[in-house]
């Protein structure tokens, strides 16, 4: 097992390299924004044009330049500097982390808990009025562009342009330090909004999980046994649970890349926001980092499933 | 053989799933009783409704939906109309069962301990290491080698036959005064299934408890019963002593099951007979005497008149549902148990060549042999 890991975690490290090559390449050699030329003003001379490059250090070669990225990074955790505010992007992550990981935890939260117990209800009351419309919704939230469904519901709940002023809206957030309470209202769209795809997949997985489980012969053993129906649920749930931990890794991709539009719709000042105006002003370093980082997360979770697995799955074993 | 002593008692239970080609009667009118500490073997094919009825015993059937009458009486209660809680109390405390095959009915992310502990907890209020020093003291009482280290083992680490003893293990929990046996060695290796019905007679002697053994194979119920119900598409259509039903057996489908076993005793030329035809549509089932359709012996009325389960003459506690004459059927068997075939059987018991059964059912593509 610890092999295993070790392993694991070898081709993680390559892996995020690898990441970081394709984003280095995509960046600089598919036609977007020339920096420099971004950055020189109206009808620039091509000489200062030549000068911004030189400080950039773009007039490189691109192994050169991607050689002393990665000596950077793994040497002196240095991820470069904002061509534009000149902070160093490790400065601006951290600034803005607290932000995203406020809306990602609470959304995972919101995710796993909406998405298993509307799952599990729905599975027990099977073809009930109560199972078909949650899982028809749960269709709606699925096909449902997260931006769109943003929209919408601050067109709806938002304290200020909303029909039913209710939540906080857009451009809200504060953070948890400074008022807890403003800080939890303020997120609570965002957390819905964000969650809402992902809940409603994991609800019909753990639908289908559960029935399937609960017509299992060991239920029936657990039945016979004479376990409270508490109890023989509880073991239908434990073993429906599996093969969702593997998706659980997934949908941490998938939640960080809403997390982008979720930050943008709802005015948060995260790292999402940061990627989108790095990609819009063609910060290639600040590209480089958030980008980097949401790989690290992604990687990293998805060792954990597999590990998590093994440790929910007794007959799972690594070598 | 009254019914005051009887440990359990079925009455005239009839279990119906309403499904969406039909009602499926499952179990159609069958009553029999189980005595304390004897042993009740229920023999038929699969679909014959031998697990339906015993399911139902523990009120398992009513979720799927099903519409049960008749009566079930266990310790002065009819488990057919008690509430579900009471019910509950009975589960895996008066009555347990195993099941066919141990490795679905464990569950596989649970150790083997737990789903023990589980089951003591479920009905004694004892702390959970009291229960645990339990769940061990059953692994060894089956015969578990090194209890009280294979506790923590999970059920995929264990053998068919561990897996088969634990869950007899979790039956025992309680002490039953009623295990229900469904199929228990089916699933397991033919050396491991003498050791299973050889550990279910000690257990039994030991306990005191009644046995409700639920086959297809006779040969498991003329090792442990004392008792034989044999069922056929959701009825009882022979019961009585085993040694009566082996020595003197009364129906023609007995008489099938009794010939496609095979004996050590007999020429190893000799072939064995199957029983022709397939086990009838439980939603339509057959006119008359439902064995008709499979019955060489049977006559033109036979699809017309429903026969009741009655006492073979001489034999009080031995009962058949079968529209021959008792004559006959001596001279049927005589010519049978001699290797006669069924055509013999029936000229020299001067019978006419009635509904012949060797066409399959209806749709049915014909079984392997059935052209011969």
């Amino acid at each position: 097992m610890t092999a295993y890991v070790i392993r694991r975690l070898i081709w993680g490290l390559a892996l995020l390299i690898i990441v970081c090559a394709l984003t280095f390449i995509l960046f600089r050699v598919l036609p977007t924004g020339n920096p420099a030329v971004l950055r020189a003003g109206r009808d620039p001379q091509p000489k200062l044009i030549k000068e911004i490059e030189r400080v950039l250090g773009l007039d490189k070669s691109l192994p050169v330049q991607f050689w002393d990225y990665l000596k950077n990074v793994f040497l002196h955790f240095n991820f470069g500097y904002s061509y534009y505010s000149q902070e160093s992007v490790v400065s601006l992550i951290k600034e803005r982390l607290p932000a995203t990981a406020s809306l990602t935890i609470g959304a995972a939260v919101v995710w796993m808990i909406g998405g298993l117990s509307v799952g599990v209800i729905s599975a027990l009351k099977q073809r009930t009025f109560l199972d078909r419309a949650s899982m028809g919704s749960a269709l709606v939230l699925i096909s449902a562009p997260e931006f769109w469904l943003g929209l919408i519901v601050l067109f709806l709940f938002a304290s200020d342009i909303g029909k039913f002023k209710i939540f906080p809206g857009a451009g809200s957030y504060v953070g948890l330090t400074y008022d807890p309470w403003k800080w939890f209202t303020s997120m609570i769209m965002p957390w819905c909004v964000l969650a809402a795809s992902s809940a409603a997949i994991f609800a019909r997985l753990m639908r289908g999980g559960l029935i399937e489980a609960m017509g299992e012969d060991y239920i029936r053993t657990a039945r016979a046994k004479g376990l409270r129906e508490r109890r023989v649920i509880r073991q239908g749930v434990r073993s429906s649970i599996n093969p969702i931990v593997t998706l659980l890794a997934l949908e941490i991709g998938v939640l960080l890349g809403g997390a982008v539009l979720i930050e943008y719709v709802f005015n948060i000042p995260g790292i999402g926001r940061l990627a989108y105006q790095s990609i819009v002003q063609s910060d290639f370093e600040v590209i480089q980092g958030t980008v980097l980082l949401a790989s690290f997360f992604i990687i990293l979770a998805n060792i954990a499933a597999d590990i998590g697995y093994a440790y929910l799955d007794p007959r799972v074993r690594y070598s | 053989m009254s019914a005051a002593e009887a440990l359990l008692r079925v009455e005239d239970l009839k279990v119906e799933f309403p499904t969406e080609d039909g009602l499926v009667h499952a179990v159609d009118g069958i009553t029999y009783q189980v005595q304390a500490g004897k042993t009740l073997g229920i023999v038929g094919e699969s679909g014959s409704g031998k697990t339906v009825s015993s399911l139902t015993t523990l009120g398992l059937t009513r979720r799927q939906g099903a519409r049960i009458s008749g009566r079930i009486l266990f310790g002065g209660r009819d488990l057919v109309t008690l509430p579900e809680d009471e019910l509950r109390a009975v589960r895996g405390n008066e009555i347990a069962m195993i099941f066919q095959d141990p490795l679905s009915a464990l569950h596989p992310l649970y150790k083997v301990g737990k789903q023990l502990v589980e089951a003591v907890l479920a009905h004694r209020d004892v702390s959970k290491a009291k229960a645990r020093a339990r769940a061990i003291e059953l692994l060894g009482l089956v015969g578990i080698p090194d209890p009280a280290k294979r506790v923590d083992a999970y059920p995929h680490e264990f053998s068919g036959g561990m897996r088969q003893r634990a869950m007899i293990a979790m039956a025992l929990a309680n002490e039953p005064k009623l295990l229900i046996a469904d199929e228990p060695t089916t699933a397991l290796d033919v050396t491991v299934q003498a050791q299973i019905l050889a550990l279910m007679e000690r257990l039994q002697r030991e306990l005191g408890m009644a046995i409700l053994i639920i086959t297809h194979d006779l040969g498991v119920v003329a090792e442990m019963a004392d008792d034989i119900a044999v069922m056929y598409a959701g009825r009882i259509v022979e019961t009585g002593s085993a040694d009566s039903i082996f020595a003197k057996p009364q129906h023609p489908y007995t008489w099938g099951l009794l010939r496609s076993i095979p004996r050590l005793d007999s020429p190893r030329d000799e072939e064995l007979v199957p029983i022709l035809g397939t086990p009838p549509s439980l939603i339509n089932p057959p006119t008359g005497c439902h064995f008709h359709p499979r019955c060489p012996y049977a006559q033109p009325d036979h699809a017309r008149i429903d026969p009741q389960l009655v006492p073979v003459a001489d034999e009080p506690s031995h009962f058949v549902a079968c529209l021959l004459e008792t004559e006959v059927r001596r001279r049927l068997w005589a010519e049978l148990g001699a290797g006669g075939t069924p055509e013999a059987a029936l000229a020299e018991a001067g019978l006419a060549h009635g509904e012949t059964p060797a066409r399959p059912a209806e749709g049915q593509p014909p079984l392997p042999g059935a052209g011969r």
